[in-house]
């Protein structure tokens, strides 16, 4: 199968600070690798504009293989683009056409205010975390890790959940600019392993407080989320967390 | 100044028990009173942070990326070790213990070693407290696997996603603290410098990634958790973000730098493809489990590989390891890559890759099996390659994954310069010239839960420490040089990218100080990097300003390290002449090829003190076996 190199146009997102207005601005690369990343991509332009003496754009990126969350834009509209159950960084240009005009633009929303070009501020997940995406054990005060078994169905659900890698795709796929399937996913993982009953109740009540507090919208069912999600978490965390919602304030 | 390391007197399995009641405690009340910084929020760092402010002392916990989550720990794949012989097949903390300091090559201390094999028993009670879900079996017990270099099934993993885990565990921890107001996190702050007063680390100067302000952050003690430093090779499997500037600038204040050349290449990366190309993704080394590594027997056979007979494959572990056999340790298994493929037999368009093939264990268990086993690595292989590894063999090629150097520690992990303590990836570690699969997540995690809260009160309890203020000369006067280093990068304006003298020291340092070291290449390298040190510093291009978020200006201060890091780590190359680990020097070898240790002449740790730029001393310290006798290493 042969491989050919392409033109690829990109509308870019270009923003000074949180202050500045923003406006999408026109660049061009030639001969672009199809095995190339979509990050990639910008590195090179990115190098061209060094070299033009323009200031190279900003977007955040770490671990260049879809697990650490830091990357995110939102491309051709879609949040981490066309790839479904992917990460930006995972996106590669083999799924453009030659040719083809391509708008990148920040994750959008309220709660997450453009520090600079596609970079965008995500604290407020931190704040959320803060309150209840644990559970409390001293270090050294664990018991015997064997002395409680787990169910395999309930690890490997769990495991679904705790995937979630905190990129904020939901976030910014939702009309609402809702979080709830970022909480609902702690929620669920943490609830469902024995070792996290205890604060069941403690950790939906202050975390869904919070979420509010940082201005995420509610969530209105429209399952966005889940069709962004890079790691295909199931809209079914959010029925869990209600569930748990429910059962903590009727108490 | 005569190396301590401090290890206590008595029986090894007695040792750890022993040091931790003779050590002084910080009374509680006092606690509060401490201020520590933790530097880095991976396994080690977040660990550490929490367990510290879990103790009531008042910890500022730093991190370069835009959440403590993000560290590079959570890209770990396969597993953590540990003794808990819930298979029944023999394991004990001894045989942990046996195999990490065979695996290493007898080039760790034996205490330190055997400390992280007791520990690591408690690494997963603590992590299943905390509600990380392992993968278990039906029934409700965990399921194990094995790792290379083991012979027992004592790796715990979650799906292919382990290391995010645990690190979710330890962020989760943090965060309750953060919640609880023992700890302070800074996201986006990257440490430029250590200030030292009096002798002994009292702070960091930090730059705020996101405005570009310049800040003091004094403190009684700080902690080093900054990992490796494998990007100085540029392409490796590490993040875009991680570096080694914390370390070296520590480095450069007194620090003792430990093994430097101490390097691992790991086996199963997917290879490169182009020069636009800016990072290495690893196929966890679980996937030898049922993986069986093969080139062609012909030299450029260039059919495809469902096309090539069995009789006309070379199953070249299993043929030279019969007993290992795909499970030999990292360095055995990525020379023996780098051979075939010196050898003109290696695949792929670039003739740089061996095939992992799993044609044989599909067969055999079924493709629902091997799919639940390694479905995300299977995904992960066709999204970057277009290629489904259920029907043809998976390319690798080895790529620089982690480093054992570091900055040399004692017992207590302290470092040369008192109050500054490394853990994890960032110290010289215990994994001595080569780490195990498996490992890495468990040093981290001792280190940070279960090694620093102890010792840290010993040094706390028994310095004493004068007031100071982030107004004082030694702030003032470190955060200028710092905020004139920067304006010097931006000032330069010349005609090369930083990205272009990165790819640079990497490739120099993948040729010369790579799998395979000689002497007259060693050399070449040591004429060639300073003369890249003085273009960089001469013709460098940086982009921007320093009073907002700048990438490149990151990256510049990060690769001007790497110029200067290069050059220790091929001196200490050079003057190791004898091949261990994955330190290979061809001029050290058996007649088979293996790697042939030196034990007369290099049973040491070569720790580097920096003088200037150019000129280290090196300080051995000597390392005593007393309960293991070093042997050739043999997976045959």
């Amino acid at each position: 199968m042969e491989k050919r190199n392409m033109n690829i146009h990109l509308k870019i997102w270009r923003q000074k600070d949180s202050r500045s207005k923003g406006k999408l601005v026109l660049y061009t690369v030639e001969d672009v690798n199809p095995d190339m990343s979509f990050l990639e991509l910008l590195d090179v332009l990115n190098e061209q504009l060094i070299t033009r003496d323009e200031e190279p754009i900003e977007f955040d990126n770490d671990c260049r293989e879809g697990i650490c969350g830091m990357c995110g834009l939102v491309i051709q509209g879609t949040a981490h683009g066309p790839n479904p159950g992917t990460t930006t960084c995972e996106l590669r240009m083999r799924e453009f056409e030659d040719g083809e005009t391509i708008t990148v633009e920040p994750w959008r929303a309220k709660a997450f205010p453009v520090i600079k070009d596609l970079v965008v501020d995500r604290s407020a997940f931190e704040r959320v975390m803060a309150k209840g995406g644990f559970i409390t054990v001293r270090t050294g005060g664990a018991p015997e890790a064997g002395s409680v078994r787990v169910p395999k169905e309930d690890a490997d659900l769990a495991m679904d959940y705790a995937a979630c890698i905190g990129c904020g795709a939901c976030v910014a796929a939702c009309p609402n600019a809702s979080a709830a399937l970022f909480v609902a996913a702690k929620v669920s993982h943490l609830s469902l392993m024995p070792q996290g009953r205890p604060e069941a109740s403690r950790r939906v009540e202050r975390m869904a407080a919070q979420m509010d507090a940082e201005q995420f919208g509610a969530c209105s069912n429209h399952g966005e989320c889940e069709a962004v999600c890079p790691k295909k978490i199931p809209i079914t965390a959010i029925a869990r967390m209600r569930r748990e919602y429910w059962k903590a304030i009727i108490r | 100044m005569r190396l301590d390391s401090k290890v206590p007197a008595g029986p090894l399995a007695e040792k750890w028990d022993r040091h931790k009641f003779e050590m002084k405690i910080v009374n509680p009340v006092n606690k509060r009173k401490f201020n520590l910084i933790v530097v880095g929020t991976g396994l080690a760092g977040a660990s550490a942070a929490a367990s510290l402010g879990e103790l009531g002392y008042q910890v500022k916990n730093f991190c370069i990326q835009d959440s403590p989550r993000r560290a590079h720990s959570i890209g770990a794949q396969g597993g953590i070790n540990a003794a808990k012989n819930y298979q029944n097949d023999g394991d004990s903390v001894w045989r942990l213990f046996y195999d990490t300091i065979k695996g290493g090559d007898y080039r760790a201390r034996e205490a330190n070693v055997y400390r992280l094999a007791q520990v690591s028993n408690n690494i997963i009670d603590q992590c299943v407290a905390q509600g990380v879900p392992f993968a278990r079996e039906y029934g409700g017990l965990f399921a194990n696997r094995s790792f290379g270099g083991a012979l027992v099934a004592r790796t715990f993993y979650a799906r292919g996603q382990t290391g995010q885990q645990l690190l979710l565990g330890a962020y989760s921890a943090l965060m309750a603290q953060v919640d609880a107001g023992t700890v302070e996190i800074f996201p986006r702050h990257e440490m430029l410098d250590l200030v030292l007063v009096d002798g002994k680390a009292r702070g960091i100067i930090t730059r705020n990634l996101a405005t570009g302000t310049y800040e003091a952050h004094p403190a009684d003690a700080v902690i080093l958790a900054t990992g490796g430093y494998g990007t100085a090779y540029y392409l490796s499997t590490l993040a875009t973000n991680s570096n080694a500037s914390a370390i070296w600038r520590a480095h450069k204040k007194g620090a003792f730098f430990g093994n430097p050349c101490f390097v691992q290449i790991h086996p199963t990366c997917i290879p490169r493809s182009g020069d636009y190309q800016s990072k290495l993704t690893l196929m966890s080394e679980s996937l030898r489990n049922d993986g069986r590594v093969w080139v062609p027997k012909k030299k450029g056979d260039k059919r495809s590989p469902n096309d090539i007979p069995e009789e006309e494959r070379d199953y070249y572990l299993e043929r030279k390891y019969p007993t290992f056999g795909n499970m030999v340790p990292r360095d055995v298994a990525s020379r023996n890559a780098k051979d075939v493929c010196d050898e003109g037999r290696g695949v792929g368009e670039t003739g740089l890759a061996v095939y992992l093939d799993f044609k044989t264990a599909i067969e055999k268990f079924g493709h629902p099996t091997i799919e639940e086993k390694y479905g995300n690595l299977f995904e992960m292989y066709t999204l970057i390659t277009d290629e489904n590894a259920y029907e043809i063999p998976m390319r690798i090629y080895p790529a620089v994954h982690y480093t054992m150097g570091g900055l040399w520690v004692d017992y207590n992990l302290m470092s040369t310069i008192p109050g500054l303590h490394v853990l994890g990836e960032a110290n010289f570690s215990d994994h001595g010239a080569n780490r195990l699969g498996a490992s890495a997540l468990m040093q981290g995690l001792s280190d940070g839960y279960f090694v620093i809260p102890y010792t840290i009160g010993d040094y706390l309890a028994g310095t004493e420490l004068k007031k100071i203020s982030p107004n004082d000369g030694e702030f003032k006067q470190a955060i200028e040089d710092m905020k004139q280093r920067d304006q010097k990068l931006l000032s330069i304006k010349g005609n090369k990218t930083v990205k272009e003298f990165h790819r640079e020291i990497g490739n120099l340092l993948w040729e010369y100080v790579g799998m395979a070291r000689k002497e007259d290449g060693l050399k070449h390298f040591m004429q060639e990097i300073p003369k890249l040190r003085d273009e960089f510093w001469q013709n460098v291009r940086v982009a921007g300003s320093a009073d907002t978020l700048n990438k490149n200006l990151e990256f510049a201060g990060r690769v001007a390290d790497y110029m200067e890091l290069g050059e220790l780590m091929a001196l200490d190359a050079l003057h190791r002449r004898e091949s261990c680990g994955g330190h290979f020097r061809e001029e050290s070898q058996t007649e088979e090829g293996e790697a042939l240790r030196d034990d007369d002449n290099f049973t040491y740790v070569a720790a580097w003190e920096y003088k200037q730029m150019g000129n280290w001393e090196m300080h051995k310290e000597a390392l005593k076996f007393e309960d293991v006798t070093p042997t050739q290493r043999s997976y045959k």
